[in-house]
């Protein structure tokens, strides 16, 4: 029978883990919106670009100058590939950090023929694919606690340039999409070769430069906001799961508290009346 | 009224300038363009320098760091690498940064010449802008 003593100790280490986590999800919460609205900031330009490609790609096409664009080039056979793994530099997360590496890892293992080669963003991804044996080419950290441009910009030059070369023959993006603060689900994108999507609009443009001169140097740019904007995305992931996260565990310690006070109450009780009925009878013994 | 077209400016953080314009001009890569309402769609690469342009008769400019502009029947949208509202513009910065890519220019051994070229267009064009726009 534990004793009261130890009931209040484990009422007061409850408490003290519930003002941490209270604490921890106002935190998210803060770090949250501002993410969020970087994700809002950041979506006209995307989508701009993207309808800008769309254009050029159509006044492009069927030129050889534009087949022969490196980030353009599609490979026959995919032989080796990189994957860009965005996770969370910490835990406490909820299932956030697992949800992208073991939705990274099963793409990787459906993919058959394929080298993988992990290009990871965040530390738990990194750690997770380094004690399973995958080869880490390139680690980077810090970017989610503020995501600056430049960060990600270099991540994406440097898998192009690999892209280019002709080392690689596939780029793809892992990163837990915002739906929403209550869900985030994983997405699998194809960042190079670049997925063109011709646009059915028509207007007839007067180009200052040629076509596929506009071409190459919109396409790097393509490059970097895609993972950017994955970058930004999960960010805000990662604050509102773990906003979510702590929220049901502050509310768990609430409950254990309330199961703990009302046990350690039985017990006083117990004992209370156990001296009364001690005394009782004592009294009763003397008559 | 005027007639006016939309202006959209935006870079990859955020969104810059969104607003009814009666004209504008913007830095194209063979010199600067001149858009009036009605302008015929248009695609362009965009030298860094000053993006101005009129809201109800006001002149109004940002710095832009080079880009791309589309002019569309609906308006025009410039996607900038990097832009600039010129009065958040640090001067002082700005000049360093000049004096910084001059210098890299002259001494050029090894360096990359194009970075430091671009670098040191950007820093011109602020330091244009803010020496007219400045507070």
């Amino acid at each position: 029978m534990p004793s009261l003593i130890d009931f209040r100790r484990r009422i007061r280490s409850v408490k003290n883990t519930q003002q941490i986590t209270k604490a921890m999800k106002m935190v998210s919460a803060a770090k949250l919106r501002r993410a969020q609205e970087a994700v809002l900031a950041a979506r006209p330009f995307a989508n701009m670009l993207g309808e800008m490609l769309g254009n050029v790609a159509r006044a492009a096409a069927g030129s050889d100058a534009a087949k022969e664009l490196p980030l353009l080039q599609q490979r026959e056979t995919i032989k080796k590939a990189v994957l860009v793994v965005i996770s969370a530099d910490r835990g406490l997360a909820g299932a956030f950090n697992s949800n992208v590496n073991r939705g990274a890892q099963k793409f990787m293992q459906d993919q058959e023929g394929v080298t993988f080669e992990v290009e990871s963003i965040g530390k738990k991804g990194r750690d997770y694919f380094r004690r399973r044996g995958f080869t880490i080419s390139g680690d980077h950290q810090n970017f989610s606690r503020k995501p600056v441009y430049a960060d990600v910009a270099a991540v994406a030059a440097k898998v192009s340039e690999r892209y280019a070369s002709g080392e690689i023959d596939a780029v793809y993006v892992a990163y837990n999409e915002f739906k929403s603060v209550m869900t985030q689900r994983l997405k699998v994108e194809q960042v190079l070769p670049v997925p063109l999507t011709e646009t059915a609009d028509t207007t007839e443009y007067i180009y200052e430069q040629p076509a596929e001169v506009l071409l190459a140097s919109l396409l790097p740019r393509y490059v970097e906001v895609e993972l950017w904007r994955s970058v930004l995305e999960s960010t805000a992931s990662e604050h509102a799961a773990r906003m979510t996260a702590m929220d049901a565990a502050s509310r768990n310690a609430s409950e254990v508290i309330e199961r703990v006070t009302l046990q350690m109450n039985r017990v006083r009780q117990a004992s209370i009346t156990r001296e009364i009925i001690e005394v009782v009878s004592g009294a009763s013994a003397l008559k | 009224m005027a007639a006016t077209f939309e202006l959209e400016v935006a870079t990859p953080d955020r969104l810059i300038v969104r607003e009814q314009v009666t004209d504008a001009e913007a830095p194209g890569r063979n010199g600067y363009l001149g858009i009036l309402p009605d302008h015929a769609p248009l695609l362009t690469e965009l030298a860094p320098g000053m993006l101005s342009y009129t809201v109800g008769g006001a002149k109004r400019s940002v710095v832009v760091g080079g880009g791309w502009m589309e002019v569309l029947p609906t308006g025009v949208r410039v996607l900038a690498t990097v832009a600039e509202n010129p009065n958040e513009i640090d001067l002082k910065r700005a000049e360093a940064a000049l004096a910084r890519a001059e210098r890299r220019l002259k001494e050029s051994g090894e360096m990359d010449i194009p970075r430091a070229l671009a670098a040191a267009e950007r820093a011109r064009a602020r330091v244009a802008a803010a020496a007219t726009f400045g507070r």
